[in-house]
């Protein structure tokens, strides 16, 4: 069901006798271009929420058999922990390196802990863990339903009487938006470790200290919002990286492209999507807190 | 059934189907009966593929009607359409085995989506199909990449016919194997004729397939090769009478020959 619009058809710019490319016709062919690529633009997101829709359609109607659903859990949530962890782990120490001169001029490095863990549990963690989450399970995802598409596997699939989007997608879809807040906790599990251990064995910050400025500085809406966020982060990487299997063009360039796309659009969109549900919890924040942020 | 359409199995009445703008099949009309045999045949991209998978709804025809069994596919609902599609064996042109899985869950794979069989029904069938295609015990616990090409094309027939279905669609079934192999799929594809009562479609550029196997032959013509008004199906008639047809084309075809067609690619 994928929309495009050609510009091939299109007739070229008219060109002078004397064989020069007026402006007018440069201004022609860049409105086509672009009118072109707004059409496309348009018809592309229509056809993802399509796809979503059918995808929903099936998960209140139908679920896919228990076993379907456990190797697709296994795969993307409990494969990606270690690197998840690893990658906590680092941003981390990596906060506590960056933070640590600024606290330190101003004599308040025994404050790092709320900055740092803050951060992660807010913002770093959840982004981390999806980012992640698109590289890792994303793009293969991507390169694996191509693969399936480009080799028929996809129609084989209808041919049997088994529906693509409820075999392949949903389960795929369910493994991330169940699983992303497990690794969401785990990144800023071994992020907070990974700063404190930073701070304390290496930075020389007082333990108690440390400790118990972190503790008063992150509440449960903090964490809350970090995890709220990550579910739709999971949901976006499923439906993007699927989408882009479900619609690869044939050949080994095609499925790459696919599995890049897959990871880029998936970026990009938990970025934005991030700045949009920020937006709303700060206002849910500010109205539950009216006091404000007092981290230190 | 009443429906005078009831009467074939397939009925195609003027079916159009244009991808990215480009006709591709344009005003085809077809019957084919239950039992029969028929051969599509025709040069690469002449739309023969097309026609078989618009003919088992994985392609939605733009215009025209397309039944199966009085059904009409196109205004069935998703999970109708299912019901339908389990009437249907479908061999694709690389097997489109699933390589995530064993050859055993390859082959069990419509009975565990389309019926409540316990598995050791399940076991019996599977192993059953596999023997009928020549294939031993041994390679059920194999991936589809450790397979050759011809057995992975067998595996493919077994999963087509493991539910007895009632129309089997090959598409390009010997593509890409040696001539003894070949062989051996056509007379396997004559095999499951003469086990079950099934309707076949062979969709093939292998003369030798659609002289052998089929009781009737479909040759279509690229669209783009044609005058306005005249139609895509070239030929439709016994394989018998291919060689005495009166349209130059067909007979060019038949023999392989490149005639005028060397000119236009050599300039």
């Amino acid at each position: 069901m994928s929309l495009s619009v050609s510009t091939q058809n299109d007739p070229a710019p008219r060109r002078p006798e004397n064989g020069s490319v007026t402006i007018r016709d440069m201004l022609y062919a860049w409105v086509v271009q672009w009118g072109a690529a707004v059409v496309n633009g348009v018809a592309t997101v229509g056809d993802i929420a399509l796809f979503a829709w059918q995808m929903l359609v099936w998960i209140f109607t139908r679920l896919p058999q228990r076993g379907t659903l456990l190797v697709n859990f296994y795969q993307i949530g409990v494969l990606s922990l270690p690197v998840v962890a690893l990658t906590g782990t680092f941003i981390g120490m990596v906060l506590a390196v960056q933070s640590y001169y600024q606290f330190h001029a101003i004599g308040l490095e025994s404050h790092l802990g709320v900055v740092i863990n803050t951060s992660l549990v807010r913002e770093l963690g959840p982004v981390l863990a999806a980012t992640m989450l698109a590289g890792r399970v994303g793009s293969a995802m991507a390169a694996v339903l191509g693969t399936m598409r480009v080799t028929e596997q996809i129609d084989a699939l209808t041919t049997m009487g088994a529906d693509p989007i409820h075999y392949l997608v949903v389960p795929r879809f369910l493994a991330c938006i169940f699983l992303i807040p497990a690794l969401t906790i785990m990144a800023d599990f071994m992020g907070i470790v990974g700063g404190y251990f930073y701070s304390v064995m290496v930075l020389d910050i007082d333990h108690a200290a440390y400790l118990t400025h972190s503790r008063d500085g992150v509440v449960g809406f903090d964490l809350f919002s970090g995890i709220f966020k990550s579910v739709f982060f999971g949901g976006m990487i499923a439906v993007i990286s699927c989408y882009q299997g479900f619609h690869c063009k044939p050949g080994a360039e095609g499925v790459g492209k696919a599995a890049t796309q897959a990871f880029v659009y998936s970026f990009v969109m938990i970025l934005a999507i991030d700045l949009f549900l920020n937006i709303i919890l700060d206002k849910i924040y500010f109205a539950m807190y009216p006091a404000g942020a007092n981290i230190l | 059934m009443s429906d005078p359409a009831a009467e074939h199995l397939i009925d195609v009445q003027h079916l159009h189907v244009d991808f990215h703008g480009q006709k591709i099949l344009k005003d085809i009309s077809v019957s084919i009966e239950a039992g029969e045999t028929v051969a599509v045949i025709g040069e690469s991209g002449c739309g023969k593929t097309v026609f078989m998978k618009t003919i088992v709804g994985l392609i939605p025809p733009t215009r025209g009607t397309l039944r199966f069994d009085g059904h009409d596919l196109s205004t069935l609902s998703p999970p109708a359409l299912s019901d339908v599609r389990r009437r249907f064996g479908f061999v694709f042109q690389n097997a489109a085995l699933f390589d995530s899985m064993t050859i055993f869950d390859n082959v069990a794979f419509p009975m565990r989506q389309s019926t409540t069989a316990d598995d050791d029904e399940i076991h019996e069938r599977v192993l059953k199909h596999l023997q009928e295609v020549g294939l031993p015990p041994t390679v059920i616990s194999k991936r589809p990449s450790e397979l050759s090409g011809g057995m992975r094309k067998r595996v493919g027939i077994a999963r087509a016919i493991i539910l007895q279905p009632e129309l089997v669609v090959y598409d390009e079934p010997t593509t890409g194997l040696d001539p003894i192999m070949s062989d051996v799929i056509n007379e396997l594809m004559l095999d499951v004729r003469r086990r079950y009562p099934v309707t076949s479609v062979i969709v093939t550029h292998d003369m030798r397939t659609a002289q052998k196997v089929s009781d009737r032959v479909l040759m279509f013509y690229p669209r783009a090769r044609l005058d306005k008004d005249e139609p895509q199906v070239l030929y439709d008639g016994p394989p018998a009478g291919l060689d005495q047809c009166k349209d130059e084309r067909v007979r060019q075809f038949v023999r392989g020959e490149a005639g005028q067609r060397l000119m236009e690619i050599t300039g």
